[in-house]
């Protein structure tokens, strides 16, 4: 910036004079009509708005003017200036909305072309059901737990008072574990069930024990449309003062509710089992028809094959004989255990017509299912 | 067992309106499983009647031979005309007698009969077999010939029964005695509030000294052994229609009349029975245990080599009988059969009736050590009432002397092992706080009482359980028996009330997020079975003495290619991966978490621990200690474009970065620093191997490998070319998760960009430099990124280019140029003396 002049300058003065600005505004404002679009405006923006523009050299010099006339040519070269930014607004805004109208459309794609670069993955609908059961019951303030599919024969069977003569620790059902030397009494099998981990639960804790044991399984039965070796359960079981059949009833409704709607309920058959005594068979009224099938031949169900309800798995009151193996005094302590098959559920939840369906990772059977059932 | 309403209803006089429906649903609120109710004669109807066969004629101008028959159908075609059939089956004769169905008839699969043309004659009619009645099998194949006895023109529906319900109930191991038509009356009785006529209420004869002398040298494998002598049989006399009818219906085959007697009582009373013919029994009969390598021939022909367990039926010559299981060929009955000589029809005239009792955990051991499941044994396993047998012994000698036309002997041999009747001690409210239910005292006694049990006492009652009822020993048993008679439909729902709880554990959730991170990157869960044979671990080319090669094996694998439990996903996940490319899907990213297993490290078998008290820690660590070590493992699979090619250009094929990038994200969930180094490892390129490590305890641990397999592996299994792969040890990388977090102080002053090119040897790691270029630029460094790598001829032979642009950053002032450049020399330098790095154009 220049300092302030004491001498007189007849060049500098020149740039001053009125029709050198008004020149200097015409030249602006027809430059900027004559821009055809933002580019060519945004340059004459620089041209005559910049630093470098005629009309700024020109404000530079007011100051070495005589105090008389700085007056009026400051007025002179701001009025320019204000004539040229308005005009550069409005051509602004006339070429952006002419690009509106024209270059915009221009620009325009054909946006319903695919983009599958990455195809969507997804989780097995088998893990994600059933974490969705786990979460029931985390809401309601069981734990989760776990262990180990192959598993000691004592918390397998004997702890769950299955003797050594019941039938289901036959090489017929359960799959035994050779010991590290090849011998074929190591005491392991890969676990028939979850409820081992009930067990575990159940020395680990002092009670109230509440938890809800989900996990793979093994029998030894061959692979086919309605049967798999390999498969997956969700056990419960509650342990504490004064459980009864009633909880375990209600625990049970609560659960068809959260899972298939309002409304849902379950229905209690009297059946053995060793672990459980009184015993039952679960059944939950068919989410599909919610019972309006039977006996209606027009309307037949083919989720519970016109029944009315579908059967869900076992349940019962923990064995007295259990909480001893477990140390819990049972004249204390009462409890309550269910557990079903989430390959049973999946099928009736989603149609699935086929077991292998679930088990042959076919990914075209997976991808729908996404992250969350 | 299949219970016919019919039969039932001889025991329970249920409302005439009562269908088999209504019966299985009150059975079922009872607790009796009953999975069908078939109906017999479902599309049968008449006219069918009894016919005698008055003429044959055999017309032999066709293919196969065929009868025209002349039958007298009496006036049941109103003619009174015998009725010709024309018939291609040719087991009767002349006289017989036998069904027919008369045109307008239907039989069941909507077989109409109706007066046709055919074989050049006129057929009036059918003469009906088994089969096209729907009455299953009987043993004869062809024509059923009725007993002579029955008239002709008489309904032939009611007089085989073949209008009939019959209950399939799958009986519970506890609740043997539902075996039975007289156990599943009770409850039916019981479920309806209606009287019981128990079958088993007879008068029986006291023991003598004069039966057939019997010798029970184990007491404790059969306490009870009631034989009863009939003689003078009728060979020739033939099971009744309505006693064949009734074994066919509850799923038996009728073979002969004393065989058909014993079964139908065993039906009826539960109580298995056995029938020798007492010619070819030798002395008396005795009860013991086997010798160990004895033989015996059991009516099913098998020679069985005896274990010094089993309980065996004797005679002076030794076994004649698997007791409880099977009888022994010696001893059987013999079919009615003409004397070669004489033409006189022979078979057994006299026989010796076995109603004994023998030790469930005997007979279960037995019957499973042979493979041997009779429907003696079947009952015998789940509990036999002990008090049945004499009655049992009486009904089978009442049918053989009414149907056989025998003699009952009047000796009679009953030995009884002395036994306390059973009691239970209960609290009288037990079953109301076992069920959340108020019933009160006075409706828990009378359920019990109904059971069978008789009850004493006011607030603790004292339980005696009936005879027939082994399963009730403690209180819950019976609070079971006053709940579901009192309907499990009854119980109200209640909601308990668990402690608050703490959501799942850091382990679970991680888990969960292992599995979301992987889908979210667009690779598709596939769990697959853990069996897997020793083959696939060559095809792997895992090394000789890799851990990975010792293999848990299973006793009794379902298959023997495959005996063992997985130690590495691999060989399922490129199951799943070549099963979908054959299935033509063919950009495949797959994953797996599971278990894998290797041997325990001690040759301990695991303990067997008593149940009556809680193990202590040290057994159950025994317990632990003999299990297979069972890691979680996570692994992914590729093949095919990560990232396919289309209009916005092209893709990439998946390669061993991103497997390697698997890795890195499944241990940036666990909060985990994954270190990548240069690997070596069978199933993998050894060019294109990483090596996963973390660092647990200070020390960096081996928790896997990723990258491009093998070509020598991909060709072996048949693999996608160039298919990549990644697998480590989740629980590994989990232990090695960070804490809680710190969160980062977020610096407002303004960064400073120096890029570097350094110049290294080809085979210096990427990760070497920028590891030695993070040490030397101190703390000052915000972020470094790798931006190009580059070889050429300028650079010289085995030489590259790494480009890296480095961010520098202070908390606390705007960093001058100075100092970002002072800093980025200082990470050059401390590059060039750890990987001999050269400043590119320097």
């Amino acid at each position: 910036m220049s300092a302030p002049n004491k001498s007189y300058d007849p060049v500098e003065v020149e740039a001053l004079k009125p029709e050198e600005i008004e020149r200097m505004r015409d030249e602006a404002l027809a430059a900027f009509a004559a821009a055809g679009d933002l580019d060519a405006l945004a340059a004459e923006k620089v041209a005559h708005t910049g630093g470098a523009s005629p009309l700024a050299l020109a404000n530079r010099e007011i100051g070495a003017l005589p105090p008389q006339a700085k007056a009026q040519a400051g007025k002179r070269v701001g009025q320019a200036r204000g004539a040229v930014s308005k005009a550069l607004a409005a051509r602004q805004s006339e070429l952006e909305a002419e690009r509106d109208a024209r270059v915009l459309v221009e620009e325009a794609v054909d946006v319903t072309l695919p983009y599958d670069r990455i195809q969507a993955g997804a989780r097995h609908p088998l893990t994600t059901l059933s974490e969705r059961i786990e979460d029931v019951f985390v809401a309601m303030g069981y734990e989760v737990a776990e262990g180990p599919e192959a598993e000691a024969e004592w918390f397998n069977f004997d702890a769950l008072n299955i003797g050594p003569d019941h039938p289901a620790r036959g090489e017929a059902d359960t799959f035994f574990v050779a010991g590290p030397d090849g011998t074929a009494d190591s005491g392991v099998v890969l676990r028939t069930h979850t409820s081992p981990v009930q067990i575990r639960s159940l020395l680990d804790r002092e009670p109230p024990v509440y938890v809800i044991c989900p996990g793979r399984v093994y029998r030894t039965d061959e692979l086919d449309a309605t049967h798999t070796p390999v498969f997956h359960q969700v056990e419960l079981l509650a342990v504490d003062e004064g459980l009864t059949m009633a909880d375990l009833k209600g625990t049970l409704d609560h659960m068809v509710q959260a899972l298939f709607g309002e409304g849902m309920t379950t229905r209690l058959r009297p059946n053995f089992f060793p672990f459980t005594e009184p015993s039952a068979e679960m059944d939950m009224v068919c989410y599909v028809c919610r019972g309006a099938s039977v006996g209606n031949p027009d309307r037949p169900c083919r989720t519970c094959s016109s029944e009315g309800w579908i059967e869900l798995g076992g349940c019962g009151m923990v064995n007295p004989k259990v909480l001893v193996a477990c140390g819990v005094d049972p004249s204390k302590y009462s409890g309550f255990a269910f557990g079903f098959g989430i390959e049973r559920m999946l099928m009736f939840r989603h149609n699935v017509e086929d077991m292998r369906d679930m088990v042959e990772g076919d990914v075209r059977f997976t991808r729908p299912f996404g992250m969350e059932i | 067992m299949r219970v016919p309403l019919s039969w039932l209803r001889e025991y329970v006089d249920l409302p005439a309106t009562e269908t088999g429906r209504d019966v299985q649903a009150k059975l079922i609120a009872a607790g009796l499983e009953v999975e069908a109710v078939e109906q017999l004669g479902a599309g049968l109807t008449g006219p069918l009647v009894v016919g005698r066969v008055a003429a044959i004629e055999e017309l032999t101008e066709f293919k196969k031979p065929i009868r025209h028959c002349l039958v007298d159908v009496g006036q049941a075609n109103t003619t009174g005309e015998p009725q010709e059939i024309i018939c291609g089956a040719r087991n009767f004769a002349v006289g017989d007698k036998v069904v027919v169905a008369l045109p307008g008839a239907v039989l069941p699969g909507d077989f109409r009969i109706a007066e046709r043309k055919t074989y050049g004659r006129m057929s009036r009619g059918m003469i009906c077999s088994t089969d096209e009645l729907g009455m299953g099998d009987d043993g004869t194949k062809g024509i059923i010939v009725l007993p002579p006895e029955h008239e002709t023109g008489i309904d032939a529906i009611e007089l085989l029964g073949l209008y009939d319900e019959v209950l399939d109930i799958a009986v519970t191991p506890d609740r043997g005695y539902c075996l039975s038509l007289r156990g599943v009356a009770r409850e039916t009785a019981t479920a309806y509030g209606l009287p019981l006529r128990d079958p088993a209420l007879l008068d029986v004869p006291g023991p003598n000294a004069y039966g057939y002398p019997v010798k029970v040298s184990d007491p404790i494998g059969c306490d009870r052994f009631t034989a009863r002598t009939v003689t003078g049989l009728d060979p020739e006399a033939r099971s009744p229609i309505w006693l064949r009818r009734r074994l066919q219906k509850a799923g038996m085959r009728p073979i002969s009349l004393a065989v058909d007697i014993t079964n139908y009582v065993m039906l009826e009373l539960g109580q298995p029975l056995h029938a020798y013919d007492r010619t070819r029994v030798e002395g008396p009969i005795g009860v013991r245990r086997a010798e160990a390598g004895e033989k015996l021939t059991t009516l099913d022909g098998v020679v069985r080599t005896l274990d010094a367990q089993d309980l065996v039926i004797t005679d002076d010559r030794g076994p004649i009988g698997l007791a409880g299981v099977m009888g022994g060929a010696d001893t059987e009955i013999a079919d009615a059969a003409p004397d070669p000589e004489t033409g006189a029809i022979r078979g057994t005239t006299e026989v010796v009736i076995e109603a004994a009792h023998f030790d469930p955990v005997a007979i279960a051991r037995t019957a499973r050590r042979h493979k041997l499941s009779s429907e003696a044994s079947k009952r015998f396993e789940r509990g036999v009432d002990p008090q049945a047998g004499a009655a049992a012994a009486q009904r089978t000698v009442d049918l053989l002397v009414l149907l056989a036309g025998g003699t009952a002997e009047a000796g009679v041999t009953h030995i009884v092992s002395p036994s306390a009747p059973r009691t239970v001690s209960m609290a009288a409210d037990h079953p109301d706080r076992v069920a959340g239910v108020e019933y009160g005292r006075e409706t828990v006694v009378r359920r019990l009482q109904e059971v069978g049990c008789d009850v004493y006492g006011q607030d603790e009652l004292v339980v005696t359980v009936p005879s027939w009822r082994p399963d009730l020993t403690a209180p819950n048993d019976l609070a079971e028996e006053v709940i579901r008679l009192e309907g499990y439909e009854n119980l109200p729902a209640t909601l308990p009330r668990p402690p608050a709880g703490r959501g799942l554990t850091g382990r679970q959730r991680l888990h969960r997020r292992v599995g979301r991170a992987l889908a979210g990157a667009g690779y598709v869960e596939a769990p697959n079975y853990p069996f897997i044979g020793a083959r696939v671990l060559d095809q792997l080319d895992l090394p000789a003495d890799d851990p990975a090669r010792r293999l848990v094996t299973l006793v009794n694998p379902l298959s023997d290619e495959e005996p063992s439990l997985r130690s590495t996903l691999l060989p399922g996940l490129l199951g799943a991966l070549r099963r979908n490319t054959g299935r033509g899907s063919h950009d495949l990213a797959l994953f797996e978490t599971g278990l894998v297993f290797h041997p325990a490290a001690e040759r301990a078998a695991a303990l067997s621990l008593p149940v009556d008290r809680r193990p202590t820690d040290a057994e159950i660590a025994v317990l632990d200690a003999a299990l297979p070590v069972q890691p979680r493992h996570a692994a992914v699979v590729l093949a095919g474009a990560r990232e396919r090619s289309g209009w916005w250009g092209g893709g990439h094929p998946a390669n061993w970065a991103d497997a390697i990038e698997a890795a890195r994200l499944v241990a940036r969930e666990s909060g985990a620093e994954l270190a990548v180094d240069q690997g070596r490892y069978g199933p993998w390129h050894p060019g294109r191997c990483a090596e996963l490590s973390v660092v647990l305890d200070g020390v960096k641990t081996p928790v896997g490998h990723a990258g491009e397999l093998h070509p020598r592996v991909v060709k072996a299994l048949g693999l996608p070319e160039r298919t990549c792969a990644m697998e480590l040890n989740l629980d590994l990388v989990e232990r090695a998760g960070e804490g809680e977090l710190t969160a980062p102080r977020i610096s407002a002053f303004p960064v400073a960009t120096q890029d570097v090119a350094l110049v290294v040897d080809a085979g210096v790691p990427a990760a070497a430099v920028e590891h030695a270029l993070t040490l030397g630029a101190g703390e000052l460094l915000e972020s470094i990124r790798l931006f190009d790598t580059f070889t050429g001829e300028q650079l010289g032979e085995g030489k590259k280019s790494l480009a890296y642009a480095l961010r520098f950053r202070a908390a606390d002032r705007t960093l001058t140029v100075e100092e970002a450049s002072a800093a980025r020399d200082a990470a050059v330098a401390h590059a060039t003396e750890r990987t001999g790095a050269v400043l590119r154009g320097a």
